[in-house]
């Protein structure tokens, strides 16, 4: 199964990006052979619509579900049309992150973790 | 003649500036384009009247016709269109109502529904014939109302339009089409910083302007002896004064208490007609 990660960089050592819409890239990973694809997320610097962006730009890779550290009400809604589960809280690598979600120890979210523009603070 | 009254910096005196002038015009059209923060009818206390929605387009999709290609999502600057496999998003928020999905909808989906973003308000008082605008909370646009409240301008008499702060598009719509600005700055860095950046805007849309110093005697020079070395005209300073201020904290505007500013209010405009005549 394909999962899509926000990242502060290319590799599997790289962060998790806390920021879902506003994230430096996408990696897209195989959960069996850990194989993965980067996306650069072109719209990290949008005035506005950056998560319904990257939800979109997500939902086209064919991953099913998304591991971030927080996800606003846009990016939650578009995600959730395109019948994607949202799993927030991550931190610390890809690699550890991945292995967490497969352990079942990041919770699966329902609702936005964080208010609009959230991204834009930092 | 239209006039409006801008600054870059917010505070420094717009709607001080703009109704003084027009109480002491008698009259006069007054035009508050501040729809996130109308304050000119706090001076003024006109009577509300006349009520009217402003509303904008936003597309809705059929989703018979609707085959989810994506098109009008990539089309969209403002990313207020998701497309999913099988289902489209609309954030009306970030919608600017500019048509373009419908154009490259190569199903013809997209149909329009209207949606409130504020409302305007008109009241008459002393001799003002006076306009607010006032957009909804939670709404980001505040362009769609400022466009609803130019549209009362009448031409045929003389008019002033108290426009936001800053300089984005607000700002640039209330005061695009007037025959003359005034920047109204107080005297300090902060002023004359926000002040260079409100001129390069006048400029740009070839508006005649001119600048009001408020709060005269704080600060330093800076602002007067920038405008020296551009050529601006300082059309009138306002003493930093605690009459004055006390006047502005309890609603009154000064020109009904200290009659010698009438005068000079009158004077400034004939000024400005004069300067925009020839």
């Amino acid at each position: 199964m394909k999962i899509g990660v926000s990242s502060t960089g290319e590799n599997l050592d790289a962060n998790v990006d806390q920021r879902f819409g506003r994230c430096k890239y996408f990696l897209i990973v195989d959960t069996e052979s850990m194989e993965f694809e980067v996306l650069s997320n072109e719209n990290a610097m949008a005035s506005g619509g950056a998560g319904i962006q990257a939800a979109q730009t997500i939902a086209k890779t064919g991953a099913e579900v998304v591991v971030t550290g927080n996800v606003g009400p846009n990016a939650f809604q578009t995600l959730s049309a395109a019948g994607m589960k949202i799993f927030t809280g991550a931190s610390g690598t890809i690699k550890e992150s991945i292995e967490k979600y497969k352990k079942g120890e990041l919770k699966e979210t329902e609702a936005p973790s964080v208010g609009s523009h959230s991204g834009m603070r930092r | 003649m239209i006039i409006s009254i801008a600054s870059g910096k917010g505070g420094t005196g717009k709607t001080t500036i703009a109704t003084n002038l027009a109480l002491s015009l008698g009259k006069v059209q007054v035009i508050d384009c501040d729809v996130e923060e109308p304050n000119a009818n706090i001076f003024f206390n006109a009577e509300i009247k006349e009520r009217e929605d402003v509303t904008v387009e936003i597309p809705e999709i059929d989703k018979e016709k609707c085959d989810y290609c994506g098109k009008c999502s990539e089309f969209c600057a403002y990313n207020a269109l998701a497309v999913v496999p099988s289902d489209v998003l609309v954030f009306p928020e970030l919608c600017h109502s500019c048509g373009g999905c419908e154009i490259v909808c190569p199903q013809n989906a997209i149909n329009w529904k209207r949606k409130p973003v504020g409302k305007i308000e008109h009241g008459i008082t002393n001799g003002v014939d006076f306009y607010h605008g006032l957009l909804n909370v939670g709404e980001i646009q505040a362009v769609p109302v400022i466009k609803a409240l130019k549209k009362k301008i009448d031409k045929e008499g003389n008019v002033i339009i108290d426009a936001p702060p800053g300089t984005s598009c607000p700002v640039i719509e209330s005061i695009n089409g007037s025959d003359y600005c005034i920047l109204v700055t107080e005297p300090t860095p902060f002023g004359l910083h926000n002040l260079k950046l409100a001129i390069a805007v006048v400029r740009h849309l070839y508006i005649p302007f001119g600048v009001i110093i408020n709060r005269d005697g704080v600060g330093d020079k800076k602002v007067e002896m920038y405008c020296q070395t551009e050529k601006i005209p300082i059309l009138m300073k306002i003493p930093h004064s605690e009459e004055i201020a006390n006047l502005y904290s309890i609603g009154i505007p000064f020109v009904k208490k200290l009659p010698e500013w009438h005068e000079k209010f009158t004077e400034l405009f004939r000024r400005i007609q004069e300067g925009v005549r020839t």
